[in-house]
């Protein structure tokens, strides 16, 4: 369990393609700014340019030096087709076929029992590590990353270790992930019921819960927008989200709405802060449309 | 007329030097430049000077304010004006939640927007908005007056004493023992002088309603003792 009283969320969703190859230099910025909501550790996930004839599969190691070299052609062997990896420090992103993502997990499940997986989709990387923020978009290299949209979180943690798997954000289907600040009081019985349905954990984190929340609504054929319509029904806390799918962008605010929030629009963006402070430095953010989102209210954008 | 660049000066520097002027001063005119969202920006001053600041500010901004008037000139985050004595605080844009909470006397001037829990607790402090306000505003709130003249959200003025809300569009809710209340002489007087100290003309007192306590939580009621 978990309650996450400060952290600090930022979110980044680019409209002018020209910003593109800036993504990541301009997430590093904002997450930096809010270090200090959340020193103990940070994550982010960057969606890149999708390609839907093959699947990344990003895996976090706590022996990256005796479980890296050689993955790829394990993962190769076991699946019978071509799988390339990029390494960097903890995490590593396997590429394959499309076609062979599930028999791809199951056999990282065989090939060793250390790996875990992070995020899997065509766009999406997830990094996520224990340390100042600084230090973890470092260590990723998240400053020169490229893409279309991309959620980073800073946590303090109050309640549960500091953990990798702790870290947001929590990635629960195909290109999919959400960050949270705030805490739910129902997760447990959610989490019940969706187990029921067929849904697996990785945690007992309350966050998963409502990354799995979101991702079972999909499964049902809603957009991100719906799903976070039904979740005012549903989840019960405190709680501010905000949530990637391979082309949307979504924010929700429960309707007490204790944890701050500020969104920021302009032609060429929109985008999310726990403050203001994390927007500071964006392009043209003197003009820019800012405002605090309203408490139980979707905000949803879709490319 | 001194300026500060927070991009070069500490916050801190700044804040210890506004805290060391006192009434009589000559430097009566500060420009502050840069303050990118940062927090407490001009928090604790305790001397009749004004304070224009060029940018948004993060939480707290003119906190404990006694005596000076605090211009932002843009949007101010959580808190601004928090436990204000007197003097005046104007923002020109949104202020974010707990605007003027706990605030003891003095004058907030909110240009667009105020979030939720405006004027919680409010104690003595007067407040105008001129946009909308958000939930649970006034929520307890003592005395001073609030003045709205926007919308107002879910449960206004919740447990609320002895304070004087006035708002002129629509209320979504009341909250528990905030009532409407009738419009009388010396309320519509007391509007026009708060519209008026606010710089704000073309509306009219009559436009406003007033809501305050029914005083019914005020004592313990026996006929509720079987609930406990």
């Amino acid at each position: 369990m978990v309650e996450d009283s400060m952290c600090g969320i930022v979110g980044l969703f680019l409209k002018d393609k020209s910003l593109e190859p800036k993504l990541g230099a301009m997430l590093a910025d904002m997450l930096s700014r809010m270090g200090d909501r959340g020193p103990d550790s940070a994550g982010f996930a960057v969606y890149g340019e999708a390609n839907a004839a093959a699947a990344k599969i990003t895996v976090q190691s706590a022996q990256p030096r005796d479980d890296f070299p050689g993955l790829a052609d394990k993962l190769s062997t076991a699946i019978g087709a071509p799988a390339d990896i990029r390494i960097k420090d903890t995490h590593a992103v396997l590429g394959v076929p499309a076609d062979k993502l599930q028999d791809a997990r199951d056999a990282l499940v065989e090939i060793s029992p250390r790996l875990r997986v992070m995020g899997v989709g065509e766009a999406i990387e997830i990094y996520k590590e224990v340390g100042y923020p600084t230090e973890v978009s470092r260590r990723f290299d998240l400053q020169h990353m490229t893409g279309t949209h991309g959620i980073g979180h800073t946590r303090m943690a109050t309640e549960s270790a500091v953990t990798t798997l702790g870290a947001h954000p929590f990635s629960t289907g195909p290109d999919e992930c959400l960050v949270h600040n705030g805490s739910l009081s129902n997760h447990n019985n959610i989490r019940r019921d969706l187990v029921r349905d067929g849904m697996r954990f990785e945690t007992e984190n309350d966050t998963e819960v409502a990354a799995a929340y979101l991702t079972w609504r999909m499964n049902q054929g809603l957009n991100l927008g719906e799903a976070l319509e039904k979740s005012l029904d549903d989840l019960d806390g405190f709680y501010t989200f905000v949530v990637g799918t391979k082309d949307g962008f979504g924010v929700l605010r429960d309707p007490i709405a204790c944890k701050p929030a500020v969104l920021a629009e302009t032609d060429q963006y929109v985008a999310f802060g726990s403050e203001y402070r994390a927007l500071v430095n964006l392009p043209g953010i003197e003009n820019a449309r800012v405002w605090e989102p309203e408490p139980a209210t979707v905000y949803f954008w879709e490319h | 007329m001194p300026t500060v660049d927070l991009a070069e000066t500490s916050l801190r520097e700044f804040n210890q030097t506004l805290h060391g002027l006192r009434e009589g001063t000559n430097e009566t005119e500060w420009i502050v430049l840069n303050p990118k969202g940062q927090h407490a920006v001009a928090v604790g001053i305790d001397a009749p000077i004004r304070v224009e600041i060029k940018g948004s500010v993060g939480y707290y901004c003119a906190g404990m304010n006694k005596l000076a008037t605090v211009v932002v000139d843009g949007s101010a985050g959580p808190g601004v004006a928090e436990n204000m004595m007197s003097g005046t605080v104007v923002v020109k844009g949104d202020a974010s939640q707990y605007a003027g909470a706990t605030g003891r006397g003095g004058l907030l001037v909110i240009e667009g927007n105020a979030s939720s829990r405006c004027g919680i607790s409010m104690k003595g402090i007067d407040i105008v908005v001129r946009g909308n306000i958000g939930h649970m505003s006034a929520f307890m709130a003592q005395s001073g007056n609030l003045v709205v003249l926007g919308d107002a959200g879910d449960a206004l003025g919740d447990s609320i004493y002895e304070a004087r809300l006035f708002v002129r569009g629509a209320v979504k809710s009341l909250g528990a023992d905030c009532i409407e209340k009738e419009m009388r002489p010396e309320h519509v007087a007391l509007l026009e002088e708060l519209l008026e100290k606010a710089g704000i003309d073309g509306v009219e007192p009559a436009e406003f309603k007033r809501y305050g306590s029914a005083r019914k939580l005020y004592n313990f009621n026996i006929d509720n003792a079987d609930a406990y």
